[in-house]
């Protein structure tokens, strides 16, 4: 009994913790500018959706926010049209220097994309890609396909290659056996990992405002636009970027948990 | 249905030998065991002839279709796994019917078809079932059933009862081999288990770090093991192995050791006078070992060590000399530890073994 009340006192803490920068984000995010400067309150006594219109519609961010799906989906489809073959073959098949490929793909994580960043504004300025949504892609892709490698080949694994065999046996082929059989029993996971990608793509800021100047994502917009507005700008800008996020994960927790090897009984 | 004739086949994975050169012809019809220990290469062996794994030399023939080269849908074959792998994501009439849906039957073919292979494993009532609401049993039935629908040249399973409890085990060894003898479809069985090799196989292949050392008929396998590993390997409790020396006394030929007299008939006295032998390894099976004197009147003289009262039966462990003879007595009986007992040995039953070879040197 007190071991329960312990772990609802912690977990509570926790959230607090979490969700409180949150909740003051979104909070300020929806005051009157009136209010908003009113240093006597602190909760706003009416909310207001004016700061939220006047940034999409005034300030640019719905073509950004456009922008930005665009480059998560590009970089989404990308990374899983060479990560899931990538992730097939290191699980389903036995090969000399698998294990180093492995290795060699996380490495390429441990670059952070910001320093790579100058570098490759020079080289799309050659090849006619810098200020362009696929450009970004391209780059985030390079962010979201180790990822996408790692974690479809574990989501693969845990299917029993008994089930694709099976497949293989009773007249379909290898690819034939992979898309109907296998396919279907890995959907709901690569699903989610794809979400965690576009979350990863939304959520980068550097890269993008490094290779875009007119086409620029919602972040780098953000960065750009809204930096140099009043607070309760920022504060929206905050929400708008931290809200679908949060939508997502929400919905596909129970996945992400599993992703990541941790199982819910 | 057809005949399958498998010619000298390699498979090597990097420097592993899984399978050291197999010949084996097997009969159109015949039910065939692949027995031996784990990593014996039977299952290598299985998958080698199913097309899911690709040989590293030789041929395998179905009829006189050369196959070695087809994939696994090419070859009309059919197989249950050791899991099952029933399509969890499919509902049992689905899973009996897709692999007719994928050869593009029709729908009236198709729902007859697996409609009749359900009421023939009982699981007509299952069919609207998905498999994680089935037991495993269940499961294995739609595994069969899945796998005999399209009545398949080649029928393959890989060890498919060693998921089930012992009593259905034994259930489903009678009813797979009732199935088979049924459909007459030609059968290749992988187990490790003595006993579904035995009851199931019309004949066995009992391989060893990937060679077949004999393949026969299960009471040729048992009563004539063509090596000593065969003897040991077959039979529960083991066959008891002693090193005997031969002597002679009084004409006849003797296979002795310290507490074991045996005297040799005059058929299995030829045989070890024409092998030039002085030392042997003798087998006896613990059941040929008897406490009561028959007509036999060669002797194992030990003291009693330790007993396991089974019911029907009872299991005698001997101290003879320095080692450990097993007998298998018929009937509950009580034996007093410690005691000094006269065991009687049949010796129309025994096997010898060359010490070296290890082969034995009696057929």
């Amino acid at each position: 009994m007190m071991k329960k009340v312990l772990i609802l006192l912690v977990s509570v803490v926790i959230a607090i913790w979490f969700l409180s920068p949150v909740v003051l984000i979104v909070i300020s995010s929806l005051t009157p500018s009136g209010e908003y400067y009113n240093p006597s309150r602190i909760l706003p006594r009416s909310l207001t959706l004016d700061h939220l219109r006047s940034l999409f519609v005034t300030l640019g961010g719905w073509r950004a926010t456009l922008n930005s799906v665009q480059v998560a989906g590009m970089s989404i489809g990308i990374s899983f049209l060479f990560g899931l073959p990538a992730a097939y073959a290191l699980t389903r098949f036995v090969f000399r220097g698998k294990n180093a490929i492995r290795l060699g793909i996380l490495l390429t994580r441990s670059f952070p994309v910001l320093i790579i960043g100058i570098p490759l504004l020079i080289l799309y300025m050659r090849v006619n890609l810098s200020d362009t949504l696929l450009g970004v892609a391209l780059a985030h892709t390079s962010m979201v396909l180790p990822f996408v490698v790692l974690i479809s080949s574990s989501i693969i694994g845990g299917v029993s290659v008994e089930y694709e065999e099976a497949g293989m046996i009773f007249g379909l082929s290898r690819f034939a056996s992979f898309m109907r059989i296998t396919m279907p029993l890995v959907l709901p996971g690569l699903a989610a990992s794809a979400i965690f990608a576009f979350i990863m793509s939304w959520n980068e800021v550097f890269v993008a405002a490094i290779l875009t100047v007119g086409n620029r994502t919602l972040p780098a917009h953000i960065l750009n636009a809204a930096m140099n507005a009043p607070d309760y700008f920022k504060f929206a800008a905050g929400t708008i970027m931290a809200v679908p996020a949060m939508i997502f994960i929400f919905f596909t927790r129970k996945y992400l948990m599993s992703l990541w090897g941790i199982s819910l009984k | 249905m057809a005949e399958v004739s498998i010619q000298e086949v390699k498979k090597y994975f990097g420097n592993v030998k899984a399978l050291n050169g197999i010949d084996l012809k097997i009969e159109d019809g015949k039910f065939v065991v692949l027995l031996g220990p784990s990593g014996c290469g039977k299952t290598t062996l299985l998958r080698c002839m199913s097309g899911l794994e690709k040989v590293t030399e030789g041929k395998i023939l179905f009829g006189e279709k050369d196959v070695t080269n087809y994939a696994p849908k090419d070859r009309n074959v059919s197989m249950v796994f050791q899991s099952y792998a029933v399509w969890p994501h499919m509902k049992v009439y689905d899973n009996i019917a897709y692999p007719m849906k994928i050869k593009k039957f029709d729908r009236q073919e198709i729902e007859k078809r697996t409609l009749d292979t359900a009421k023939l494993l009982g699981i007509s009532e299952l069919l609207d079932r998905y498999p994680v609401q089935l037991s495993g049993g269940q499961r294995q039935r739609v595994a069969v059933a899945r796998a005999i629908v399209l009545e398949p040249a080649v029928l393959m399973m890989d060890e498919p009862l060693s998921n089930l409890d012992a009593l259905l085990r034994v259930l489903m060894r009678s009813e797979l081999k009732k199935l088979q003898e049924r459909l007459g479809t030609t059968t290749v069985y992988v187990t490790h288990d003595q006993v579904e090799a035995m009851t199931m196989g019309d004949l066995i292949a009992v391989m060893r770090e990937g060679v077949i050392q004999q393949y026969g008929k299960p009471e040729d396998i048992y009563h004539k093991p063509a090596n000593k590993f065969i003897a040991g390997f077959i039979g529960s409790p083991q066959m008891n192995f002693i090193d005997v020396q031969i002597k002679r006394k009084e004409g006849k030929m003797c296979l002795v050791a310290p507490g074991v007299e045996v005297e040799c008939t005059p058929e299995i006295a030829k045989k070890i006078e024409s092998g030039k032998h002085d030392r042997l390894i003798m087998g006896i099976r613990p059941e040929n070992i008897h406490h009561i004197a028959g007509k036999e009147s060669t002797t194992i003289e030990g003291k009693v060590y330790f007993t396991e009262r089974l019911g029907a039966e009872t299991i005698v462990h001997l101290k003879v000399g320095d080692m450990r003879i097993i007998s298998k007595i018929a009937g509950d009986e009580i034996f007093e530890e410690e005691k000094t007992m006269n065991m009687y040995v049949d010796t129309t039953k025994i096997r010898l073994f060359d010490p070296e070879s290890e082969r034995s040197i009696l057929d």
